[in-house]
């Protein structure tokens, strides 16, 4: 009901704004929604945007249910797509169902080993792990461009791209909607993932140890509790999380790790975690409706004169802030009905 | 020029912004408000003021512009983080996401380019650095003072270490998280500025690159003191210059360069290792991002 409420003033915000810049803010709303949900392509656009979100969203929660900001994902799922390509490529193909398997796998791999390496920093180094991820990032950034462009760069391009991964990683689509956009079977590993994720933290004893210490970190140590190990453990699920994003882009999608191809995904990984209050359900909701704005927004470059779809970052941001700020509409809104009665 | 020369220098300019926002943050921070949003403020500013000088022509207005709208980000922080007691974490990360997306938008409905403004000439551009060097000078003595000599000072720490005690003192938390907030921001903009008008010429998208990412490193290996901040930003400002160095001075044998992308993520890995090595363990203003 708060988060509605804030998604609904976030957008609105934006069409004042698009009103104010001299569009007509119809038109806008109109251009959103047309270009996200109404056509079959639009819409299985609008999914394949969202399957990388929730990936990010899950990798942000697990985190943050540790008691740990990270903005590291974005760094993480390149991990995921180096790893990936690098061993798909040296090795070669494998049999069918073994590659799609262990592609998955590898993709989770990379990701986990980056962010297991940020939680060691935080454990055994006491670095501050905000500032830790955004380093590993620019760090992972320059790893993997480096590695694209010598290592294992598309001899039949001039773009920056790794040549294309082994045809028996490629995932299948997922019937008609694939043929008018690139949505393919890692959606709907997205949703078990969201599914197992739900099992690990809130049903198994590894998620309470880990949730417990997020929440109360002294009566976590009293109780025996491996704090740095559950920690790191904790850092490394969160990396793999987001290293499967590189499923979707490089095993669904595109067949190849392209330069950059992450537009933020890891940042608004954790706008989707915030509106999503970390459960995986809500992660699934909000990353749905943030692959439909920027999936909207995209349309803004040619159908708009005054805006683009930068826009959909500003939405973003501003549903963050008013759902941060919760506490003071709803006081605002108690003093309201006070007044009433 | 000699490289050592070169490297000085060009370490000293890369520096500049660097000591701008993070001696705002360092206020804010100090304060008791965790401020990730000096990325924010250095956008903010040079957009505004680059936009304002290609406009007006005026070195006035565009600093005032640069000025104001940094001040706009800070007082939006104030809003979220002090009236409306949201993470400051989290309000600083939705801050910088919409600024960040706000500026293309803005370019593109004013200029009609998404993401720049138009160039600068070189008689709009401020001529010498020095008025940049002089300001830093100012903003570091003046902050070692600051917090060490004037009560104002004591009491921005002691809204950071123990807001109950500064309370019970009859003194306003709020109020003095609020000042420091938005006086950081304006010492901040001047790195918005100098990226604008001092070492480049004009607003490109995205045009501060991470630095108040790396200002707020610099701020924690300095332990968010004055001093050790300023060797922070000079240290971070001089890995930076030796990545451009290293783009052109060949190491490798056979008189071949060192790949640009391992060079480019230098200044980095040597923050990191710095923060991991030299640093480890830190403790942050008691109160911070705890309203």
């Amino acid at each position: 009901m708060n988060n509605a409420f804030a998604i609904v003033l976030g957008i609105a915000i934006c069409l004042g704004l698009a009103a104010l810049l001299g569009e007509d803010p119809w038109v806008v709303a109109k251009i959103l929604v047309m270009g996200s949900v109404v056509s079959l392509s639009s819409l299985g656009y609008t999914l394949f945007y969202s399957t990388p979100l929730i990936f990010t969203g899950l990798s942000v929660a697990v985190a943050f249910h540790a008691g740990l900001f990270n903005i590291g994902a974005e760094g993480q799922l390149y991990m995921g797509a180096l790893v990936l390509t690098a061993v798909s490529l040296g090795f070669g193909g494998l049999p069918p169902f073994v590659a799609p398997i262990a592609g998955i796998i590898l993709a989770f791999l990379g990701g986990a080993l980056w962010g297991g390496l940020a939680g060691w920093f935080k454990t055994a180094r006491g670095s501050h792990e905000v500032i830790v991820t955004i380093m590993l990032n620019f760090i992972s950034y320059a790893i993997c461009g480096f590695a694209i462009m010598n290592l294992f760069k598309n001899p039949f391009s001039q773009n920056p791209e790794s040549a294309v991964i082994p045809s028996s990683y490629f995932l299948p689509g997922l019937g008609k909607i694939s043929e008018v956009s690139p949505l393919n079977l890692a959606f709907v590993l997205a949703l078990v993932t969201s599914g197992l994720v739900y099992v690990l933290l809130f049903k198994t004893s590894w998620g309470f140890e880990v949730r417990l210490l997020g929440s109360k970190p002294e009566t976590a140590r009293r109780a025996g509790i491996p704090v740095s190990r559950r920690l790191i453990e904790a850092m490394a699920v969160s990396g793999g999380l987001a290293g499967l994003v590189a499923v979707n882009e490089i095993m669904g999608a595109t067949h190849k790790f392209r330069d950059q191809f992450s537009s933020g995904y890891g940042f608004v990984g954790i706008a989707v975690a915030l509106l999503g209050r970390n459960r995986p359900l809500g992660i699934i909701f909000a990353a749905l409706l943030f692959g439909a704005l920027a999936k909207g927004s995209l349309d803004f470059e040619l159908d708009t004169e005054k805006i683009t779809r930068d826009m959909a970052v500003v939405m973003q941001g501003l549903i963050i802030l008013l759902v941060a700020s919760e506490g003071l509409w709803r006081s605002a809104w108690r003093r309201l009905q006070r007044k009433r009665t | 020029m000699t490289w050592l020369q070169e490297w000085i220098f060009s370490g000293l300019r890369l520096s500049l912004p660097l000591i701008f926002a993070a001696y705002g943050g360092m206020l804010s921070e100090r304060s008791g408000v965790a401020n990730i949003a000096l990325e924010a403020y250095l956008l903010a500013s040079s957009f505004s003021s680059a936009a304002v000088m290609a406009v007006t022509h005026s070195f006035l207005l565009a600093i005032g512009a640069g000025i104001a709208a940094s001040m706009f980000v800070g007082l939006i922080l104030c809003f979220f983080t002090l009236k409306a007691k949201a993470d400051q974490i989290i309000v600083g990360m939705a801050v910088n996401m919409a600024v960040a997306g706000l500026l293309p938008v803005l370019s593109k409905a004013f200029f009609n380019v998404s993401g720049q403004t138009p160039s600068l000439q070189a008689a709009e551009r401020i001529p010498s650095l020095w008025p940049f060097f002089l300001l830093a000078f100012l903003v570091v003595i003046g902050a070692e003072i600051y917090f060490s000599k004037t009560v104002l000072g004591l009491r921005v720490t002691a809204a950071g270490e123990n807001p109950l005690a500064l309370r019970s003192q009859g003194v306003s938390v709020e109020k003095t998280r609020f000042y420091s907030i938005v006086i950081g921001a304006v010492i901040a903009a001047w790195g918005g500025i100098y990226l604008a008008m001092g070492s480049g010429s004009g607003y490109t998208r995205n045009m501060s690159a991470g630095r108040g990412y790396i200002a707020l490193a610099a701020l924690i290996f300095g332990r968010w003191k004055p001093f050790p901040t300023l060797i922070g930003c000079l240290l971070f400002g001089m890995a930076d210059a030796l990545q451009i160095l290293l783009q052109s001075v060949p190491l490798l044998p056979g008189g071949r360069l060192l790949p640009t992308q391992i060079v480019q993520a230098l200044p980095y890995l040597i923050t990191l290792l710095l923060l991991a090595g030299l640093v480890g363990r830190v403790r942050a203003p008691g109160a911070i991002n705890k309203s």
